[in-house]
């Protein structure tokens, strides 16, 4: 039995060709552009570039400032470091072993950022990548397998091991920071276990060993990048097309190219510095190290996962709030399970990273201040500790940071117990700003 | 004017117990299409428990629940969503992180292939609000966050009316609101009504109850008092109905208020 109004509604629905995809129901329709006349910000039609830069500044004023002191902050580090050591920091071979340092940060930050998000901490993530890289390791070194089935196994390995805690914060219901804590102990006696007394497991594997170590063909490199730029620009420019077309609210098409072609400028640049012989000898080294590729295409991949998916969505809304989520029928044990997976997984392609780099697993790999490194890559990026906001880029602009301090203080020659300092004053000064704007937000109400 | 026939909503003869305490006896409730049943009575006479019974969170114990005239199972909160039974809960649900039209499809995305459709996502959100005549906020991908207490509750009335929705109940909706938000508020549960929904407004403010509502069902220590058209009560007789579950005109026999309390 439906209401009269309900069946008008409905014929009108059908007539409609302009919401076609909309189907009225009980509310009879409006066509959009009558709609858009309702709220007086989208009426005005796609915003200017002055208006967008309003908008920006209001944001920033209210505390929302996203990974802006990190972009600021590694800019900053980057000319303190040229005018300290200026003829070491600023080299081609340094920049390129700056990349491969930054690699395995990043990706694991990546990863942690997604139980970030959920407001939940996984302080055993480094360790899980010490595990899968020494199941990997004595997988070739022992039963011989080849490259990929050992890092298959080792990726399913670090699948369980997230499956294990997301089960035991989202339906035994104990707090993140306590089952992480306990399985960070308890690897790190698994990853010995597996090695064995003998101490470190070399890794030989020529791709393995390439993956921190070699570089992709200079005209490859080129032909990678400018694919890429192509492909970004592209993107979005139809995505631009299709949403002004539509009338939907799009972001002004000045700001959109400056996107681009800041972009462009800084992989172009660091192709072209990177493609240069960066070795002092008689060898040649020249070309984007592998990594850069890798890490790029994970950064792609998480970013389409949370931005464009449904799964991505509920991630933040379960971030955002949890009981809100319930309510609208998402499944939070799922969300959270799949989230701790995600950072296993990723934890392991990082430890793979590392092994690649050190040439071996040794019996401490991931402890240490690995994923202290990794949640201040995540936090300085500007992904919240309290969860629903954070981007798989912060990952990216914070795991830079880190690498520059690391990196930077290493090539001063400074002793170890400066690194450590610094590195933990950035973490706490990146906190601060989280969790001084997360005020700022609430009292201006965003 | 109305027949019980034409509910599109009624429980007849509900009972429902926690453990060894009987929270509802034998509660008839019916909302019809394009009225407002305000739902009243005073803190523990189980009107929360009744609305939970609606929307499947509670099993009922004895009693029959009629959709469209029709008996219908409701075993769970997706079994009333589907029967188009959408709560507009108080404590409102909705992410602040999130623009309003990802709250408002929150849960029930559409998409295409595995990527959100956004395009249809915002028209359909856009159509929706300005469909009930909601002007007050700028723009729909504005985050929940930056919106004020009646705007919020507008974007949750809202998105239980995206799924047509046959009938929306809504959980003391101006509880936390000023005065000119309330007004944007209950001209909103006015209009989901005259679009033909049932509305089920639950709420301790005899000016919204008078004000908006076409039927009044008060409850008093889990019995139905009063079943009545608001035109044929005063406020003070609703108040009196709340609390002492009888008044001059209407209410409970008084063997039975005096049995209950």
């Amino acid at each position: 039995m439906t209401s009269p109004k309900d069946d008008v509604g409905q014929e009108i629905a059908k007539d409609n060709a302009e919401v076609g995809a909309v189907d009225g129901g009980v509310i009879g329709v409006v066509s959009d552009v009558e709609a858009r006349a309702a709220f007086a910000g989208d009426a005005a039609g796609p915003v200017s570039v002055g208006q967008y830069w309003e908008q920006y500044r209001n944001k920033l004023r209210a505390g929302d400032v996203g990974s802006l002191p990190a972009l600021l902050g590694l800019l900053v580090l980057i000319v303190v470091f040229t005018i300290a050591a200026p003829s070491t920091f600023l080299t081609t071979f340094n920049f390129a072993n700056l990349l491969t340092q930054a690699g395995s940060i990043c990706v694991l930050a990546m990863g942690i950022g997604f139980v970030l998000l959920l407001g939940h901490i996984d302080l055993s993530a480094g360790v899980i990548g010490g595990v899968g890289a020494g199941v990997m390791a004595m997988l070739m070194l022992k039963q011989g397998l080849p490259w990929y089935a050992a890092v298959l196994v080792a990726l399913l390995v670090g699948v369980v091991m997230g499956l294990f805690t997301g089960v035991l914060v989202s339906a035994v219901g104990i707090p993140s920071f306590v089952v992480t804590l306990a399985t960070f102990l308890a690897y790190q006696g698994v990853l010995l276990w597996i090695i064995g007394t003998g101490g470190t497991v070399a890794i030989t594997d020529a791709t393995i060993l390439k993956i921190s170590n070699g570089n992709m063909p200079v005209l490859f490199g080129w032909i990678v990048v400018i694919g890429s730029i192509a492909a970004y620009a592209a993107i979005n420019l139809l995505v631009y097309q299709r949403r002004r077309s539509a009338d939907l609210v799009v972001t002004p098409l000045p700001v959109i190219l400056l996107r681009i072609g800041v972009i462009a400028v800084l992989l172009l640049g660091a192709t072209f510095l990177l493609s240069q012989n960066r070795a002092k000898g008689n060898v040649v080294l020249e070309g984007i190290p592998w990594i850069a590729p890798l890490v790029g295409l994970l950064l792609v991949i998480w970013t389409f996962v949370q931005n464009r998916t449904a799964f991505g969505r509920h991630v933040y809304a379960v971030g955002g709030n949890a009981e809100a989520a319930r309510r609208a029928g998402i499944r939070v044990g799922y969300i959270t399970i799949a989230c701790f997976v995600i950072s296993s997984a990723m934890a392991v392609i990082s430890g793979i990273i590392a092994a690649s780099r050190l040439n071996s697993v040794t019996p401490d790999a991931g402890a240490g201040n690995t994923l202290l490194y990794a949640v201040a890559a995540a936090v300085i990026g500007g992904t919240s500790l309290f969860g629903g906001k954070g981007k798989a880029r912060d990952a990216i602009i914070g795991g830079l940071v880190i690498a520059v301090i690391d990196n930077g203080l290493g090539l001063l020659g400074l002793q170890a117990y400066i690194k450590y300092i610094v590195t933990g004053l950035v973490l706490l000064l990146a906190a601060s700003v989280d969790a001084i704007s997360r005020r700022k937000r609430a009292s201006a109400g965003r | 004017m109305t027949q019980p026939g034409d509910a599109i909503l009624q429980l007849r003869g509900v009972n429902k117990s926690f453990g060894a305490v009987q929270v509802l006896h034998g509660v008839d409730l019916s909302i019809y299409p394009g009225q407002v049943t305000a739902l009243v009575g005073d803190n523990g006479a189980g009107k929360s428990t009744l609305v939970k019974c609606v929307a499947g969170i509670y099993g009922i114990d004895a009693g029959e629940y009629l959709f469209e005239g029709n008996p219908v199972q409701v075993h769970g909160p997706r079994d009333a969503a589907a029967l188009g039974i959408e709560i507009v809960y108080q404590d409102l649900a909705l992410c602040d992180n999130l623009d309003i039209v990802q709250n408002m499809f929150l849960g029930r995305e559409p998409k295409s292939g595995i990527v959100l459709d956004e395009a249809q996502m915002e028209i359909k959100a856009r159509d929706t609000l300005a469909s009930l005549s909601v002007r007050t906020v700028s723009s729909v991908r504005q985050l929940v966050a930056s919106l004020s207490g009646g705007q919020r509750q507008t974007v949750a009335i809202a998105k239980s009316v995206l799924w047509n929705s046959k009938v929306v109940m809504l959980d003391e909706p101006t509880a936390a609101l000023g005065v000119a938000q309330t007004r944007q508020v209950l001209d909103l549960v006015r209009r989901l009504a005259d679009n033909g929904l049932g509305v089920l407004l639950i709420s301790h403010n005899m000016n919204d109850v008078k004000e908006v509502s076409d039927r009044i069902t008060a409850l008093y220590l889990g019995r139905v008092a009063a079943d009545i058209p608001a035109a044929d009560v005063t406020s003070r007789e609703i108040v009196e109905l709340i609390t002492s579950g009888r008044s001059e005109r209407h209410g409970l026999a008084p063997a039975i208020t005096q049995e209950s309390a």
